[in-house]
C-alpha cells in the first residue's frame, strides 16, 4: 500500500514541474511521468484496460505529438 | 489581482467537486446496471472481459460514436497540416543513433504483434481495439524515430481505415436486418473463455483495432512529415 502513496506523491511532483519548467522539453518529459504514473495507479486500482490505453496514448503519443510541436516553435519559455 | 481571482475561482470550484463527491462510497456500487452486468454479462455476450462486453455489445453503439469522434480528429489534422504542394526536395534524414536505430528494427514487429494480441484477444483478456491501435500506432512512432527514410504507404493505411469502419458498420447493420436491433449479437456465441466465442465482439474489435491504429499512425505521419 505505501508504494500507492509513493507513487501519488511522485505524480504529484512531477505535475507541479510540469507547470513550473521554464524548459518545454523538460515540462513534456514531466507530463509523460505523470501519464505514466497514473497508468501504474490504474492498474493498482483494478483497470487494467484504462491502464493500457493511458500508457500508449497518454506516454507515447501525446508525448510524441508535444514534442512535434515544440520541435516547430520555441523550446524555451520566455 | 489575477492570480488571487482565478485561485478563489480554482479553490470554488474544488469546493464544490469536494462536496459533490463526499456523499458517494468509494468503491460500492450505486446502480444497479452494473451488478447486472457482471452477474449476466458472459452469458448474455460470451465474452469474459465484462468490460469488452459493455463497450462492444451493451453500449456499442456508443463506442460508434467514440469512432465517429476520433475519425474528426484524424481527419482535422490531415486538413489542417496538408501543405498547398508538397515540397518534394530531398528529406534531410540525419541518421538516428545506431541504438536507436538498432533497437527500432528489433522492437518494431514485436510492438506491432503485441497491439495485434490485444485487440485479438479483447473478449478473453484486458485491452480491446482502441488499446491494441494505440499501441500499433506508437511502434509506428518508434519506427518513424528509428528509421527515418521510411515511410508508411499513406493510400494504403487510409484503405485499411475505412475498410475498418465499414467493417463495423455493416456487422452493426446486419444485427439490424437478422434481429431487431443495431448490433445484435447474431453469430454463435460459443464456449466463454475460446479464442472463438463472443459473437460479433471480436469481428467489431479487429475491424476496430485495424482503424484506430492506421488512424493514428496516420495522424502521427502528418505531424512529423510537416515537422521536417
Amino acid at each position: 500500500m505505501i508504494i500507492v502513496y509513493l507513487l501519488v506523491l511522485l505524480m504529484l511532483a512531477a505535475a507541479i514541474a510540469a507547470s513550473v519548467f521554464k524548459d518545454l522539453l523538460s515540462a513534456v518529459i514531466a507530463a509523460c511521468l505523470v501519464s505514466l504514473i497514473a497508468a501504474i495507479l490504474f492498474y493498482f486500482l483494478q483497470a487494467p484496460d484504462v491502464a493500457m490505453a493511458e500508457a500508449s496514448i497518454g506516454a507515447a503519443l501525446v508525448t510524441a505529438v508535444f514534442i512535434v510541436a515544440i520541435k516547430r516553435t520555441k523550446r524555451h519559455e520566455e | 489581482m489575477r492570480k488571487i481571482i482565478s485561485i478563489v475561482l480554482l479553490s470554488i470550484i474544488a469546493i464544490g467537486i469536494i462536496l459533490s463527491i463526499a456523499e458517494i462510497p468509494f468503491g460500492k456500487p450505486k446502480m444497479k446496471v452494473g451488478k447486472y452486468y457482471i452477474d449476466k454479462g458472459v452469458k448474455d455476450t460470451g465474452a469474459t472481459n465484462i468490460i469488452t462486453s459493455v463497450v462492444v455489445n451493451y453500449r456499442g453503439f456508443d463506442t460508434l460514436g467514440e469512432v465517429t469522434v476520433l475519425f474528426i480528429a484524424a481527419v482535422g489534422v490531415g486538413a489542417v497540416l496538408v501543405t498547398a504542394e508538397k515540397k518534394q526536395k530531398e528529406r534531410v534524414t540525419e541518421k538516428a543513433s545506431l541504438v536507436l536505430s538498432t533497437g527500432c528494427r528489433f522492437l518494431f514487429p514485436l510492438i506491432l504483434l503485441l497491439g495485434a494480441y490485444i485487440f485479438v484477444n479483447g473478449h478473453l483478456t484486458p485491452g480491446g481495439g482502441f488499446q491494441g491501435g494505440a499501441v500499433i500506432a506508437s511502434a509506428f512512432l518508434l519506427f518513424y524515430m528509428g528509421c527515418r527514410w521510411k515511410r508508411i504507404n499513406k493510400i494504403k493505411a487510409q484503405a485499411l481505415e475505412s475498410l475498418g469502419g465499414l467493417v463495423f458498420i455493416i456487422t452493426g447493420l446486419l444485427g439490424l436486418i437478422i434481429g431487431n436491433y443495431f448490433m445484435m449479437n447474431f453469430l454463435p456465441k460459443g464456449i466463454p473463455n475460446q479464442l472463438f466465442s463472443a459473437g460479433i465482439i471480436p469481428v467489431i474489435y479487429i475491424a476496430l483495432g485495424c482503424k484506430v491504429g492506421s488512424e493514428l499512425a496516420g495522424v502521427i505521419d502528418n505531424m512529423i512529415e510537416e515537422s521536417e
